[in-house]
């Protein structure tokens, strides 16, 4: 096959990859997993709770 | 079980020491090109030799002493789990500080490779790659052994950087040694350009982009007490930035014997590079909607948000530059150095000193600094330092720029070289002026950090259990 074919396959496959992680991120499946994953940089450590509001209480 | 917290400490005190180090060269020798006889006809005291000492200190000694200080803190309280390999961690901060020593005194004695940002000779690359491959065995260590079963994003970004880093530092650093102090590449000519700012661009990409918007996805969360905007975006553009930077490094050799077509292709990936780098910063910035009041009272999350501003400012302002057209008048000016300041003090600095903020008084069981105060002057001194700094090198460059291709009807160039360095003489002056506050700055920090670590108590933290649901 000629280098160029497979540069040319390589792209596309490439742009395929991309838009389907796009479509995966965007999944309405994904939403709940990607809410909780957000809040773990609010957790504070035991014993050192400060006066947070009651966001990060949820976590 | 508790959190392995003391090696976070140490990176987070070297981080301020460090800072304060490479800042102070970068004075130093801003002082040197303002008034060249301050080098006192001193070898090792010369601009060209503390040059690159000035880049490898605040690049990899207070830029690496931020990066894999936090990313231990990190990985260990996204995956709800005590550091993988605790003494080989303690390796990886001994060692990374004598790579800094030994980087600090073969600088200045002249012993170079002469490629930037890679200037280290041989068995300092060797000791580079053993350390690093260390902290690569704690950090993914740390994932594998994680009680959440997803990996929060920031590790994402933190393990691209870790991972890439090593195939550049290996790849660019292959070389023949012919004594201990003394190697030369494997490469020749332009594909040893090509190599080289592969490495350089992608040292920009990965090391001081990817690593920092780690960084920037815990601790502006943390702060602003809210969850990332979107995280869905914080997963594409993560994707889209580590495919594209790859691409970017010809830019750096425009109109050089390197192939037009390679220059082109530069050129066009620097500027696609736009779209995923404003993703990260509109994905930061946002992430603070709803809360802005905060701003006003908050000089941490001033500092976060400054960050931000000046992230996108600088990935607006490359891509421009990696233009051809634009290039041509920018490359081999001040502007370059007014473009990788807004940069590197704007953003990586601030974000870093930002997240220090954070952390340091949660390392010594408090919740905040021991002077807000100190804070907010920190954050004025170093705000108006970077302005100061990067508007005068804009002026400075777009000046010699045109200085630089200004012609005769006769084809003869009509100012020398000389009368644009003349002409640049009072920006370096501001410059230095810019310099200098955010030099001070980081004095005020240091003062900070003493006060608070004086007065907090350092004690082993419980592995805190993960929430419901996540494990």
């Amino acid at each position: 096959m000629d280098i160029n074919t497979i540069r040319g396959i390589l792209t596309i496959t490439l742009m395929i990859a991309f838009l389907g992680l796009f479509i995966w991120a965007w999944s309405s499946k994904r939403k709940e997993t990607f809410d909780k994953l957000s809040q773990l940089p609010l957790e504070e450590d035991e014993g050192q709770a400060p006066e947070i509001d009651s966001r990060s209480e949820s976590c | 079980m508790t959190y392995s917290d003391k090696v976070v400490r140490q990176f987070v005190v070297m981080t301020v020491v460090w800072g304060i180090v490479g800042m102070l060269v970068g004075v130093i020798i801003a002082a040197q090109l303002w008034l060249p006889q301050l080098n006192f006809d001193i070898p090792w005291f010369s601009f060209s030799r503390l040059r690159p000492l000035h880049t490898n200190a605040v690049i990899f000694a207070f830029g690496g002493c931020a990066l894999i200080g936090t990313s231990f803190y990190v990985v260990q309280r996204t995956c709800h789990v005590r550091l993988f390999a605790p003494r080989l961690a303690a390796f990886v901060f001994w060692g990374w500080q004598l790579i800094i020593v030994s980087a600090a005194i073969t600088l200045p004695l002249g012993i170079t490779q002469g490629k930037e940002y890679a200037e280290l000779e041989w068995p300092i690359d060797l000791a580079i790659t053993v350390v690093w491959v260390a902290y690569a065995i704690v950090f993914f260590g740390t994932i594998v052994k994680r009680r959440v079963n997803h990996i929060y994003v920031a590790n994402w970004f933190y393990g691209g950087f870790i991972l890439t880093l090593a195939l550049l530092h290996i790849v660019n650093n292959l070389s023949i040694p012919i004594t201990l102090t003394k190697s030369y590449p494997i490469y020749t000519g332009a594909v040893d350009a090509v190599v080289q700012w592969w490495y350089g661009h992608n040292a920009v990409g990965f090391f001081l982009t990817v690593g920092f918007l780690a960084m920037m996805y815990y601790f502006v969360p943390k702060q602003a007490e809210r969850p990332v905007y979107s995280y869905r975006l914080s997963i594409v553009h993560f994707w889209a930035l580590i495919s594209i930077y790859m691409w970017a490094g010809p830019h750096h050799l425009h109109y050089t014997a390197i192939p037009d077509w390679l220059q082109s292709l530069g050129m066009v990936f620097s500027l696609i590079l736009l779209a995923p780098s404003w993703g990260g910063m509109i994905n930061g910035i946002m992430t603070l909607s709803g809360a802005w009041h905060k701003l006003r009272t908050d000089p941490i999350l001033k500092f976060m948000i400054v960050a931000l501003s000046f992230y996108g400012m600088s990935t607006f302002e490359g891509p421009m530059m990696a233009i051809k057209t634009v290039n041509a008048l920018s490359h081999y000016t001040d502007w370059t150095i007014g473009h990788v300041h807004s940069g590197a003090l704007g953003w990586l600095a601030m974000m870093t000193i930002g997240s220090l903020y954070v952390l340091i008084p949660r390392l010594v069981g408090g919740t905040t600094m021991y002077s807000i105060k100190a804070i907010d002057a920190h954050f004025w001194i170093s705000t108006i330092g970077v302005v100061l700094y990067i508007s005068s090198m804009w002026i400075a460059g777009v000046m010699q720029g045109l200085m630089w291709r200004s012609f005769n009807d006769d084809g003869t160039l009509t100012y020398t070289f000389i009368e644009s360095l003349a002409a640049t003489k009072p920006y370096y002056v501001i410059r230095l002026l810019g310099g200098l506050m955010f030099l001070s700055g980081m004095f005020i920090m240091a003062w900070n950090m003493w006060k608070t670590m004086a007065a907090g108590t350092v004690r082993d933290i419980p592995v805190k259990e993960p929430a419901p649901g996540m494990a």
